[in-house]
Formats: structure tokens, C-alpha cells, sequence
């Protein structure tokens, strides 16, 4: 027996704290679809360059609704439910494609304009003077729901509800700039792979906001001697708590530290040097020092720059204990061949098989194994404090703090 | 040659399934092309791979990464390799097409299906051995089950 949502008691204020049952409960699961993916948020969808041309269309979801993203006649971006009115098939079939001014349902060739509001309906006044729809039926009363979207940076993200604030006030002006900063001019898309992880998506989510975790976990940069926690950089949280900007500056004056060491963690030791150093020729591109810098938009995408290797990762939850994570490589269209040959080398830092995010792909999956008997314990959310501010340093959990504090206020804990 | 291509496979995916990660860049010549990508990205002429390497030092650095670095649970592969076609011969490389599935074992006993497709193979003559100047790996689904280590 599952108790509902309401019923479910947040256990106390801090931020600090979080209950297992949050990972595996279908009903709160089934609320958080509702609340927050349906709810007044803003869904990463599709990039704006897969949509050149009127009738360009991508599939995917929002939460777990299916949705159509495609260019319209006036080069507006719509988006609406992938759900034909009439019976509830998927309109669209492909991943993407190209379909003039009309998306037509294969099951009873119900058409649809690229709005996604229904235009046709087969044999409507019926067949040789019979059957056909009744007079009463109006087709501007049945539709798939049709969703909001809006663009920054050539995203595309969409939303259902009336609710959810202009894009730029949504992601507040800091977490904007920090995305622009990447995101400044037309990319190119250099491959896209679907990454299934057997955890809930939150426990990904957390994940990517986790500035403590990188270079415990993700022991490359250490064992080679790259990148460690004791350099610069810190973490941006919006105000909300809801979006953050995680950042690695180089500064090249802590190699000599030896706080990795001293506290005994297998990360240390200098036995190990890459063969082939290349994989890290980097070129500063963004006209600062910044050389890794992870970004979240609440609550499905992330938005990396690792170096030179960029891509946008997109969180599809798939019911409690299963999600997807979509990637996309990107380039920039003004790319000469040698930067192209740079992000293609540097990808092998990230991805599904990437040599400091292979372990996220398994990490989620320890968990929620790790709590399977555990729903009423509660985990340690305590790195920097109790607070969702930001912080200047990356041994701290504030932006996973923050996402709890966006959390409970759309789900109402 | 067909016979050659064959066990150069033969070997190559022995030297994998036995975890001997050590001698698989030694089946590369050096510079070399190792990517493993799935047929959408292929089709559409999109290079990005989740394993890239353009060299035998970056062969190297993928296996001392998993051995000394990368975190995920022991696992091994079991290749079972078609037969090779030879589509391609110039210049002393040969071009060939062969289709492989993986089965990935984890710790725990769970076997699954964990890829499927074709590699993709420019072969030359190297010191008396056939080497791999290009093995692209077009895996025919673009979904990876939780995380890919061990290369395919």
C-alpha cells in the first residue's frame, strides 16, 4: 500500500536532509510529473538549429508526455502533445524529420497544422451520404495539448503552464549570462547518444550539482595529474535554488598541494601520466579562464563545457527507478577542422563512456539500490553548510541544497 | 585475406573478452582511428564517438584510465564475431565490414545484450601483422545501458 503525495510528510525544514522514499515512491513520482515537468517550469525540448525550416519537427517529452517541438509557418517554434485527439496515437513517429504544413495521425488520418491544432478529420461528413461525424462536432474543441515555448542561446524549451515566468526572468540574470557565455553562437550538432541509467532521475540530477563528488569520484583528473578540488572555481545558485553554474578556474598555482594526500584519498598518486597529454590541448574560446563549467536548468538540462568538449544532456525520467539521458555533442558552425578534431578528442571526457562521467552513469543506480530498505532514513546533504547560497569553493553541496529548496516548492513539501 | 581478417577478429576480440586490455592497442597502427558510434549518428555523417582515438597513445591512456581511474562495476564482454566482408582494396589497405554482438556479464550474473552492429575496418600491412588503421564501431542502436568501459 502506498500512501498519497499529501499524506507524505517532508521530515523537518533543512535543506540538509532528504528522505529515501523520494527516490522510489510512485505516487510522489507520479506528482512530480504533474507539479513540475507539467507543471510552471521550463522543459529543455530540442536545440533551435534542428528546426531550420518551417515543418521541422523533433519528438520528445516533457516529463513523460510525448511531445512534437516544430518550426512554424512564420518561423515561430510550436510545441504540443504527440497524441492524436481522436483515438491517442503518437502523431509524429520519427525522432525528427521534415513535414511540410501538416503532421498527419497513421491510424485514422486525422491531420494537424503545424500549431498542432486538428485540421482534418477523414470522411468527416462520411462516406456516400453516410456515417461521418455528427454535426455537433467542432474541430477547434479537440486537440493535443498545446504547449508554451520559448528560446535563449538556440535552446528550445517548452512549458504548459501559463505560469511559469519569461525564460530570462526563470533562469535569473546570472545563471543566463553563464549560459550565453557558452552558448553565444550557432552550434553544430557532432553526435547524439542515449545514455539508460537504472536510477531515479533526481538521484541524477543531484548528481550534476554535486561539486564535492567530481574529483572524488571521477578520480582522472587526480590519478593524471589535471584538475583537483583544491583549484579555484565555486558554484552559482539562482536565487530560487533551482538552476546553478558549477565552475574550474585554471590558475596552475596548486599543483603543489597536497591536501589530496594528507587526507589519505585514493585520488593522489603520482605514478600515472597520460601517453598522449594532447587529449587536453585546450583552447580558451570563451575569453576567460574558466575551464570546466557545468550548468543545470530545473528540472531536465544540463549544459557542459569540459574544456573544449561541449554538449547538452537532457533528463527524461522513465518511471521511479529509471531515466534517460539524452546527449548531444555540439560544435560551433564557424569551427575550423582543427577545433572540431579537438572536441571530437576531448568527448572522451564526457559521455556515457567518458573518463570523468562514466561513473555517473552507475553511481545513481548505487543508490537506489543502496536505500531499497531505507524509504523513512534520510541522507546527508551537509558539505558548506545548510544554506542554498553560492559559495567560492566546490567542497560543498549548496547547489544540490538549492535543487531540494526548488523541489519542495513545486511539489508543495 | 579473408581468412587473415578473420583472425585478426579472432584475436582481437579474445584480447578483449580475456582482459587483456594491454595488448588491444597493439592491434592499431599508430596514427589510427578507433570510434565507436551507432548507425543514426553514422547515417547522418555526424563524427562524434563515445570512445574517440586518433592515436595508440590515447589506446593506452583509455585502458590505464579504466585500470588505475575510471569506477564501475566488474564486468566482462563476450564477442561473438560474424564474418568479415571484404568491401575494399587500394593501396595496400583493405577495406572490411563485420558484424559482432556483446554480451556484458556483470558481477552479479546478470547477462544482457549490451550491443550490437558492425565494425567498419581500414586494414594494413604493418611489420608482417595486419593492424587496424581504422576501426569505427557502428553500433545499430544509439542507447548504451548504463555506462560503456571496456571497449567494444
Amino acid at each position: 500500500m502506498s500512501t498519497s503525495p499529501e499524506r507524505r510528510e517532508w521530515p523537518g525544514a533543512t535543506l540538509a536532509r532528504v528522505p529515501y522514499w523520494v527516490y522510489g515512491d510512485e505516487d510522489n513520482y507520479k506528482a512530480e510529473l504533474r507539479r513540475i515537468f507539467e507543471g510552471p517550469v521550463w522543459n529543455y525540448v530540442a536545440l533551435e538549429s534542428d528546426l531550420a525550416r518551417t515543418g521541422d519537427y523533433r519528438t520528445t517529452f516533457v516529463g513523460e508526455m510525448p511531445v512534437v517541438v516544430v518550426r512554424g509557418e512564420a518561423g515561430e517554434i510550436h510545441a504540443f502533445e504527440n497524441r492524436c485527439s481522436h483515438r491517442g496515437a503518437l502523431i509524429a513517429l520519427d525522432d525528427s524529420g521534415s513535414t511540410g504544413k501538416r503532421f498527419q495521425c497513421v491510424y485514422h488520418a486525422w491531420s494537424y497544422d503545424l500549431r498542432g491544432a486538428l485540421v482534418g478529420v477523414a470522411f468527416e461528413k462520411g462516406a456516400n451520404g453516410k456515417g461521418g461525424m455528427p454535426e455537433s462536432f467542432c474541430k477547434a474543441d479537440h486537440g493535443p495539448r498545446q504547449l508554451r515555448t520559448a528560446t535563449i542561446g538556440g535552446l528550445v524549451f517548452a512549458s504548459l503552464s501559463p505560469a511559469a515566468p519569461p525564460i530570462e526572468e526563470y533562469l535569473g540574470e546570472a545563471v543566463r549570462s553563464r549560459l550565453l557565455r557558452v552558448l553565444g553562437r550557432p552550434v553544430q550538432v557532432l553526435g547524439r547518444f542515449v545514455q539508460a541509467l537504472p536510477n531515479n532521475w533526481k538521484l541524477y540530477v543531484e548528481n550534476v550539482k554535486d561539486t564535492y563528488h567530481a574529483s572524488l569520484l571521477h578520480t582522472f583528473f587526480s590519478t593524471f595529474h589535471i584538475t583537483r578540488l583544491t583549484q579555484g572555481g565555486g558554484v552559482l545558485v539562482s536565487p530560487d535554488g533551482a538552476h546553478h553554474a558549477s565552475s574550474t578556474i585554471d590558475r596552475g598555482d596548486d599543483r603543489v598541494s597536497t591536501a589530496y594526500r594528507d587526507q589519505g584519498i585514493r585520488s593522489e598518486s603520482d605514478r600515472y601520466r597520460l601517453t598522449d597529454p594532447s587529449l587536453l590541448d585546450t583552447l580558451k574560446e570563451f575569453g576567460d579562464d574558466i575551464q570546466l563549467q557545468i550548468l543545470t536548468v530545473f528540472p531536465n538540462l544540463v549544459v557542459q563545457q569540459v574544456y573544449n568538449a561541449l554538449a547538452v544532456r537532457q533528463v527524461l525520467p522513465k518511471g521511479p527507478g529509471a531515466m534517460e539521458l539524452h546527449w548531444t555533442y555540439l560544435g560551433f558552425a564557424d569551427d575550423t577542422a582543427e577545433m572540431r578534431r579537438r572536441r571530437l578528442r576531448q568527448a572522451n571526457l564526457v559521455g556515457p563512456a567518458g573518463y570523468v562521467s562514466m561513473e555517473d552513469g552507475c553511481v545513481g543506480g548505487f543508490v537506489q539500490r543502496g536505500v531499497a530498505a531505507a524509504e523513512d532514513t534520510l541522507s546527508v546533504v551537509n558539505m558548506g553548510g545548510e544554506g542554498a547560497e553560492s559559495q567560492d569553493t566546490r567542497a560543498t553541496e549548496a547547489a544540490v541544497r538549492g535543487f531540494w529548496k526548488a523541489y519542495r516548492a513545486y511539489m508543495g513539501y | 585475406m579473408l581468412d587473415r581478417v578473420s583472425r585478426l577478429n579472432a584475436e582481437y576480440a579474445r584480447a578483449i573478452d580475456d582482459d587483456r586490455l594491454e595488448d588491444w592497442p597493439g592491434f592499431f597502427t599508430d596514427p589510427c582511428l578507433y570510434s565507436i558510434t551507432s548507425a543514426d549518428n553514422h547515417r547522418q555523417g555526424m563524427p562524434a564517438g563515445v570512445i574517440y582515438a586518433d592515436s595508440t597513445g590515447m589506446l593506452k591512456d583509455r585502458v590505464a584510465a579504466l585500470r588505475e581511474a575510471n569506477v564501475y562495476e566488474r564486468q566482462s564482454y563476450r564477442h561473438v564475431v560474424g564474418l568479415p566482408a571484404i568491401v575494399g582494396e587500394r593501396d595496400g589497405a583493405v577495406r572490411a565490414e563485420t558484424p559482432f554482438l556483446v554480451v556484458r556479464i556483470m558481477r552479479d550474473g546478470t547477462m544482457a545484450l549490451f550491443a550490437t552492429g558492425r565494425y567498419l575496418d581500414t586494414l594494413v600491412e604493418e611489420a608482417g601483422a595486419l593492424r587496424f588503421r581504422e576501426r569505427v564501431v557502428v553500433c545499430d542502436s544509439s542507447r548504451i545501458d548504463t555506462l560503456l568501459a571496456i571497449p567494444l
